[in-house]
């Protein structure tokens, strides 16, 4: 461990900062703790500004002690490639932040704020006194207890576009019933101490669901699943008003770092698998198909089916499988579809590496095929070499570290926060799918016989819908997940969270456009975002972005036709945008000197674009057909 | 006092309090490492308990008030617990 430190202080000194970051990633994965934390927090301000890291501010409410939690956070999101700074507020002091204009809660630019909060300080009678209470005084605290979270929401929404993230009211250990507690029938009859508190939860989940970027942290479910009478420590509570065990603290960590990891955008796409001994046990190519061990309810093929139902609930949540493996690929094919265990079959992969190549190359072919970043890669691999050679071959893809026993891979999988997602679009559930119509798009590129005639035999149907608070419910949440997501095709690289995207749509001078695509091959759902601010005679294009899916499509082309005619038809006689340039948005660098702009100006972090509307147009392509939804885009 | 007790504690309090290792004797107390604040007392107590997997009582809290008092609690505490 000690010899660990010494690797990363000379890496450092020296200014080799990705090699250090490498190691401080080993460090934190081979003692997670305390301590280690302490010293990673020290490497994050160290390493800040020498390697990509996603900035992230978060500002925690609470009423208990979790200043020991805030190193274990930091330094797991560090691991994770975020660059995070804590704020906690004062004790019992959250009601008073929300209620004051001026408190650090709306002053600061915050990316999140979590709202940590004990049954025992906010629901009091409920908590240790609810033997006393009468079924009236009951729904009256369950009442009040809703209505004081509703209050702060509201107040929180109408002020800040940061992400809220409440913790749920924990359930008492010991009901004052006993046994009695579990036979209350009526909830609304306040008949039993854990359904009234359930029934605050219940009012939590309605009002998050109700409210654009406020999500439930199941607090409660946490303390279950690691025991009730594990997760409290008295002493603790009475000294020094931390009512868990110091062994909790980095489960809270972990907890919280599943909302970061989807709030800041850094997030898995792809889940990429080995076969043998990792999707089923043995080795195919020796043991054949008889041998290999996998089966729901099998001693020893249960570990693997465990991990396959975990990769497809994956695939539900809109993450890409693909399976790179050192295998013969017919033996392993055969497997695959033939096993009368098997729950994955190859319909469920989007993308297939099987031969005797080197995983890494595997990984950069399925990278280039899916059309993602290596770093939207998750590797899953039983053998530890393997893993190792990945992670210094193909460092930007992160390797999912798996104990030595298999019946802990699905629950690795499971706990891993680059897969957790805040909202699920109908895109994200149909995504494998769409793959499938996207080779079929590839297979006819390949044989047309001009790029124009595959765009025709395409037959393209373009939507454009303007984003108003009215439809922001079935658009909203998408158009703030692509721009939290898209990377290649994004003039700007701006996120927006689902907060700021409703607020942007309810300003006169803004437009936010959602564009959706169909073709003869199906529906790729909703794929493109703008963003347009109109001032004086001009209109502006604040984001311009598009999923990797319909690149090469001359979509762009049909959207910027459509920005371009609203523009005019508000007598307006300019558009102009900034390309900024990142390390991955290459494939829109040409934009806007394709559609005739010329620079207007140039600055360190990019060039300003402006195309005169009196003297120039934009066509839209003759083989797609565009839909502009006017009585949304006519404002009022 | 265990060499080795001591080390692991040393480096504990060196990550906790941001300072090298080095300049941590068994002396060192709150009075002299200026980062030593109540605070990060309490990380350096939820650490020690994660990494021994013992726990203190409030008073033995309060006692913890220089590297060689924190080492020497440890190891009676291991003792206690039988792991040492």
């Amino acid at each position: 461990m000690n010899d660990l430190r010494k690797q990363i202080e000379q890496e450092i000194g020296e200014g080799r900062y990705a090699e250090a970051k490498a190691l401080v990633d080993r460090l934190w994965r081979e003692s997670p703790g305390s301590a280690t934390a302490g010293y990673l927090v020290q490497c994050g301000a160290r390493l800040r500004g020498h390697i990509p890291l996603a900035p992230a501010r978060v500002r925690i409410l609470r009423s208990f002690t979790l200043e020991p939690a805030v190193p274990l956070f930091r330094a797991g999101a560090l691991a994770g490639g975020i660059d995070l700074s804590v704020e906690l507020s004062e004790f019992n002091a959250y009601a008073q932040e929300f209620l004051d204009p001026g408190s650090p809660l709306y002053t600061e630019p915050l990316t999140a704020v979590i709202l940590a909060v004990s049954t025992r300080d906010l629901a009091p009678e409920l908590w240790d006194g609810f033997a006393d209470l009468s079924a009236a005084g009951t729904r009256s605290a369950v009442e009040h207890a809703i209505a004081q979270f509703r209050n702060w929401v509201t107040l929180f929404r109408a002020s800040s576009q940061a992400s809220l993230v409440i913790h749920t009211l924990e359930m008492p250990p010991f009901p004052s019933h006993g046994v009695l507690d579990a036979q209350a029938r009526d909830r609304a009859e306040g008949e039993g101490q854990c359904a009234a508190i359930a029934q605050i939860n219940d009012g939590l989940r309605s009002l998050a669901a109700a409210t654009p970027g406020v999500y439930v942290l199941d607090f409660d479910a946490l303390i279950a699943r690691r025991g009730r009478d594990h997760w409290y420590d008295a002493t603790k509570w009475f000294t020094v008003r931390m009512p868990m065990r110091a062994e909790n603290l980095g489960l809270i960590a972990a907890e919280w770092l599943k909302f970061l990891h989807p709030i800041t955008g850094k997030v898995a796409k792809v889940v990429v698998t080995d076969l043998d001994n990792t999707l089923w046990g043995g080795v195919v190519g020796e043991d054949g198909i008889q041998g290999i061990q996998v089966h729901r309810d099998e001693h020893k093929g249960a570990p693997y089916w465990n991990l396959q139902r975990a990769l497809a609930d994956l695939q539900q949540r809109g993450i890409l499988l693909a399976i790179a493996s050192k295998n013969n690929p017919e033996d392993a094919l055969q497997a695959i579809d033939s096993h009368p265990g098997m729950l994955l079959r190859s319909r469920h992969f989007a993308a297939t590496r099987i031969g005797w190549g080197d995983k890494a190359s595997s990984l950069r072919e399925i990278a280039a095929e899916l059309n993602v970043g290596l770093d939207s890669l998750v590797f899953v691999d039983d053998n530890p070499v393997e893993r190792q050679m990945v992670r210094m071959s193909a460092p930007e893809v992160t390797v999912l570290e798996l104990p030595a026993d298999p019946s802990g891979y699905a629950r690795a999988v499971r706990e891993c926060p680059l897969f957790e997602r805040l909202a699920l679009s109908n895109e994200d559930r149909e995504r494998t799918g769409m793959y499938a119509a996207q080779a079929e798009r590839r297979r006819l590129e390949q044989s047309a016989s001009s790029i124009e005639d595959f765009y025709r035999s395409l037959a393209q149907q373009v939507e454009i819908t303007r984003v108003t608070p009215a439809n922001f419910p079935a658009v909203g949440p998408r158009v703030a997940q692509l721009t939290q997501k898209t990377n290649q095709f994004n003039l700007t690289t701006r996120r927006y969270n689902e907060a700021q995207i409703l607020d942007l749509c309810g300003r006169p001078d803004w437009d936010v456009y959602a564009v959706s695509v169909r073709d003869r091959f199906g529906d790729n759902g909703l794929v493109g975002v703008c963003i347009t601010r109109d001032e004086d005679s001009t209109r502006h294009i604040d984001s311009f972005l598009m999923s990797c899916r319909v690149i090469g499509r001359t979509v762009e082309t049909a959207i910027l036709s459509a920005v371009a005619a609203g523009a005019k038809a508000r007598g307006l006689r300019r558009l102009e945008g900034w390309f900024l340039p990142t390390r991955k948005n290459a494939p829109s660098a040409g934009f806007f000197r394709q559609h005739g702009f010329s620079v207007a100006r140039q600055e360190e972090t990019g060039e300003l674009w402006s195309l005169d509307l009196g003297s120039a147009t934009v066509p839209c392509p003759e083989w797609i057909g565009l839909n502009v939804d006017e009585k949304e885009t006519a404002h009022a | 006092m265990n060499p080795e007790i001591l080390d692991r504690v040393r480096q504990m309090m060196a990550d906790i309090f941001g300072v090298p290792v080095d300049q941590l004797t068994p002396a060192s107390s709150p009075d002299n490492v200026e980062t030593w604040d109540s605070i990060q007392h309490l990380n350096l107590v939820m650490a020690l308990e994660q990494e021994f997997g013992v726990q203190f009582s409030p008073e033995e809290i309060e006692q913890l008030l220089s590297v060689e008092l924190v080492a020497s609690l440890v190891e009676e505490k291991k003792k206690e617990i039988g792991v040492a």
